[in-house]
């Protein structure tokens, strides 16, 4: 299992019966690949679709039909097609149970940075800006590294996305609760230990007596 | 009653430099036939607001590739390389503005509000330089209101009053931003009669939409 799938599938465990989740591009729309499809969960891409569905056949693609990637996707039955402004009320107004998005850095205070590396990368901040400041949860799915670069940082330095504490990180290595105190580690990747977790962590991580190895959906 | 014009005669009434909200996302529901016919006009300086700059060669990325965009209002130019190079090397004022605020500014624009109280970029760069307002105790930025000269937008159907109907993803940007400009400009796939699209079902009323697009000639898309 690579660890793409490894963090898809540990994120899927976050999602429960019934809730409106929007799904970042990129890794995070791995993990509906995870998610029962008789779970009864809607996902909702913010360009204007609440029940996201799984990518069509070839040759039955709809060209007003995609995600927020861009991607053809379908709809699932009782879907319902909105404009921006009504994606937005959704996701703004608390209405959204959970976002999942990339990130780029998350420090000790747990706050996301992933919309720009200056000089380098200036995509725009889409929809994240207002994903993490609105939706009830907010999940970080992304490597534990980039380059050999610990992503999870004492202070992040790359432009902050908000100032909201994030709710959960999960990596390839470890899941990670950020609380008022700071970040603790509260799993562990299969086989990989604690110090390994440690040793691959710039920010201060609290450790508890029990770290359990994840379970996976 | 509207008439339709040809798609060369719409892009003559947009002026060089003119503010332009152009509807779609990555290219989905954005009017392609008015940015195609923008492009061969050789329109110039427009301040274009839109939700991305699509990719080169698509939508809203085909007025980028020619040259005719000064400022750029939008959210996301991440999939656009082109967009990118041409801020760094300053061909384009780009203002990045988050999703949910870019939409609420320009529905405030066109619903007469002057402004939009959000707790979005609090904190971020996107706070430099704005006023911090506290209501009730909570923390909000304030957005001030986008408006354009031109909106060109995208529907599925159209009826001769102006009516439009929208389809799945397409909708986007496109009802809000048929409120906010000066002259709207409505390119549909379909243009039906009036009384065709029930009234439940138009998502734009047609007193809004100044001008209609004649429908693409058979055979094209």
């Amino acid at each position: 299992m690579d660890a793409k799938e490894l963090i898809s599938r540990r994120v899927a465990r976050e999602i429960r019966s019934g809730m409106l989740v929007n799904l970042g591009i990129g890794l995070p729309s791995m993990v509906a690949n995870y998610v029962p499809a008789n779970l009864g969960v809607f996902f909702q891409a913010e360009n204007g679709i609440i029940g996201l569905g799984a990518r069509p056949p070839e040759g039955m693609e709809d060209e007003d039909l995609t995600d927020a990637g861009g991607g053809f996707v379908t709809a699932v039955p009782g879907a319902a097609s909105i404009d921006s402004a009504m994606s937005f009320a959704l996701i703004r107004g608390g209405h959204l149970d959970m976002t999942v998005l990339g990130g780029l850095e998350v420090d000790a205070r747990g706050y996301l940075a992933n919309w720009k590396v200056p000089g380098k990368m200036v995509p725009g901040m889409g929809g994240a800006m207002d994903l993490v400041a609105g939706a009830r949860r907010v999940v970080v799915a992304m490597q534990h590294a980039a380059r050999g670069a610990s992503k999870i940082v004492p202070l992040c330095k790359l432009p902050l996305t908000a100032t909201r504490r994030v709710d959960l990180i999960v990596t390839d290595l470890a899941v990670i609760r950020p609380e008022e105190d700071g970040l603790h580690l509260i799993e562990r990747a299969p086989g990989v230990s604690i110090a390994e977790v440690l040793a691959a962590t710039t920010a201060p991580l609290h450790v508890g007596d029990n770290v359990p190895e994840m379970e996976l959906a | 009653m509207k008439r339709a014009l040809k798609a060369d005669a719409a892009a003559e009434l947009v002026t060089d430099g003119a503010t332009v909200l152009i509807g779609g996302f990555m290219g989905v529901g954005s009017p392609h036939r008015m940015i195609d016919a923008l492009v061969a006009r050789g329109v110039r300086r427009l301040t274009i607001v839109a939700n991305d700059t699509a990719r080169p060669g698509v939508g809203i990325g085909k007025l980028v590739t020619a040259g005719a965009v000064a400022r750029l209002i939008t959210s996301h130019i991440g999939l656009n390389p082109e967009t990118q190079a041409k801020l760094i090397s300053g061909e384009i004022a780009v203002e990045l503005v988050p999703q949910g605020t870019l939409i609420e500014r320009i529905r405030a624009g066109g619903v007469g509000l002057g402004g939009v109280l959000t707790a979005t970029g609090l904190g971020t760069e996107v706070e430099d330089g704005k006023q911090v307002i506290e209501v009730d105790g909570r923390r909000f930025l304030l957005e001030h209101p986008i408006r354009g000269d031109f909106a060109l937008i995208a529907a599925r159907q159209a009826d001769y009053n102006g009516n439009l109907e929208y389809s799945l993803t397409a909708h986007n940007f496109n009802p809000v931003m048929a409120l906010a400009a000066d002259t709207v400009i409505a390119e549909a796939e379909h243009i039906v009669p009036v009384g065709v699209i029930p009234p439940d079902a138009v998502k734009t009323p047609g007193v809004l939409v100044d001008h209609l697009l004649e429908r693409a000639p058979q055979g094209a898309h």
